[in-house]
């Protein structure tokens, strides 16, 4: 049987063209950023939230809910602080699945909540009421929209690179949650204040730590292949 | 015929309308406040009056309807006399007089809410209405209330009224809450601030509806006689979660007050 060599010559060029794409497209692996995030001082005291005003939330607490504003771990470490290549990152797509964000309970779902520009954001009402989504957003578009108890999932986009977009319910005031939209890899410190960046192209790049009470801190780290590189961010509890 | 049909609904619908009226089939809610009697005795008389209004005013309509509702050919029209002029002369005097004469009587109820002095010994409770929620705050042991500075609001932190306990030495021991309580038979004082738009704060059982204004402190005084847990609701519209704009007031013993206070001041 005869192959036509043309029809053989369009078959390696479009291999060609998915290799160099699939090559393209693979972040480029081996570097990583790993580190702690802890706080000296001493952070200022959670306050109770009372939440009688929505019964249906309240009983979904067995005990009071407290305020987010400083959340810590053992040995002074510092949770919910978003790590971040502020830059020297190449721009790369966004990906493509959905990061979650919920309202269960009167409180947002999770308290703070990281992601990439033009990532979609699926915002869903685990509750008996309603809520309304207040981002007061200044490089994005702000908006306040509502969500009735039992709706459909709620789906956004954000367009630019904006750290921190403050989340409101006017119906609940106690509400608070912070998006934090970047443009390149980050990470988020745990329980633990550990946070991680992985597949990182070897280079030097400018990492900001955010926190939503005690504001940012920058370093600047340098990621050779093979070798990860370890930075710890200290904050100073006002 | 139909004329005559119309005469009988009519005296029907008024007669339904009167008997629920009259029996109280949808009335407000019991009153707890020691000044209540006064604005439901007013709601009574003005219930009264402009009840017989109405009555008579329905009768008028089905005795004529009746008696010449049927009448065939050509009828005689009458008009008021003078014309459309004295028409309206009369209408707005008798409504004039109507209105004058119920605020009169009515200023009696109104007064004993409003020119009355608040009992020097009152319980003062602060009052932030905000969309959309009230928040409410106790001076603490110290008797006084902390100034308040709005620009440090911050509802993320649970700083309803921008206290600043690290300086203001009166805020340090002021207790806000989500909730309303206040001892029974004792005279309480209420200062209203709004922190954005108009709002307005209602209890029924109370019979107490008075508006928020921003930028100004508007105090309110009364005393529940009655235990029990009422609903305090936002009656002037003021944005989109004005339908949820609520909380709850309750009325306890002393004894439940001071431990309520208590627990709260411990949740601060």
């Amino acid at each position: 049987m005869r192959i036509n060599q043309r029809t053989k010559r369009l078959c390696m060029a479009s291999l060609a063209v998915l290799v160099v794409l699939a090559m393209a497209h693979a972040r480029p692996t081996g570097g990583t950023i790993s580190g702690k995030v802890t706080y000296e001082g001493t952070p200022a005291k959670s306050k109770t939230i009372d939440m009688s005003k929505e019964p249906s939330c309240a009983q979904q607490h067995a005990t009071p809910v407290t305020t987010e504003t400083v959340v810590t771990g053992p040995n002074n470490s510092l949770e919910n602080v978003v790590v971040y290549i502020s830059a020297g990152a190449p721009d790369e797509s966004a990906p493509s699945q959905p990061v979650k964000f919920d309202q269960k309970g009167c409180q947002y779902l999770p308290h703070v909540l990281a992601f990439q520009v033009n990532q979609p954001l699926e915002i869903t009402n685990s509750d008996q009421t309603s809520h309304n989504i207040h981002p007061q957003a200044t490089k994005n578009s702000e908006w306040n929209k509502s969500q009735l108890a039992g709706a459909a999932p709620m789906d956004v986009t954000w367009n630019n690179e904006e750290v921190a977009i403050p989340v409101k319910c006017n119906v609940h005031p106690w509400m608070r949650a912070y998006i934090v939209v970047v443009k390149g890899p980050y990470g988020m410190s745990d329980e633990s204040g550990a946070f991680k960046l992985d597949n990182l192209a070897p280079g030097n790049y400018t990492l900001t730590a955010w926190h939503e009470t005690y504001g940012t801190q920058t370093q600047t780290v340098t990621v050779a292949a093979g070798k990860p590189a370890t930075v710890s961010f200290t904050f100073k509890a006002k | 015929m139909p004329g005559k049909v119309f005469a009988v609904v009519v005296v029907i619908i008024t007669a339904v309308i009167a008997y629920c009226v009259i029996t109280h089939v949808w009335w407000m809610p019991v009153d707890i406040s020691a000044h209540g009697p006064n604005i439901d005795h007013q709601i009574e008389e003005t219930m009264f009056g402009a009840g017989i209004l109405f009555i008579l005013g329905q009768l008028v309509l089905a005795a004529f309807s009746f008696k010449f509702g049927d009448s065939k050919g050509a009828r005689k029209m009458s008009s008021f006399p003078g014309g459309a002029k004295p028409l309206i002369i009369f209408a707005f005097v008798v409504v004039g007089i109507e209105v004058l004469v119920l605020s009169f009587i009515g200023s009696k109820a109104w007064g004993s809410v409003y020119f009355t002095a608040p009992d020097p010994n009152s319980v003062r409770i602060d009052v932030q209405a905000g969309q959309f929620a009230f928040y409410f705050r106790y001076p603490g042991p110290d008797g006084k209330f902390g100034p308040l500075h709005p620009e440090l609001i911050n509802e993320g932190n649970q700083n309803y009224f921008g206290l600043d306990p690290d300086h203001d030495l009166d805020a340090k021991d002021d207790i806000v809450t989500a909730g309303l309580a206040i001892p029974v038979n004792k005279p309480v004082l209420l200062t209203l601030h709004s922190k954005d738009v108009g709002h307005s704060f209602d209890v029924r059982e109370l019979r107490i509806q008075q508006d928020f204004v921003p930028g100004i402190v508007i105090p309110i005084h009364f005393t529940a006689l009655q235990a029990g847990k009422f609903e305090i609701v936002c009656t002037q519209l003021c944005g989109l979660g004005h339908y949820n704009m609520k909380a709850y007031l309750e009325v306890l013993s002393q004894a439940d007050y001071d431990n309520w206070l208590k627990q709260q001041a411990a949740m601060q």
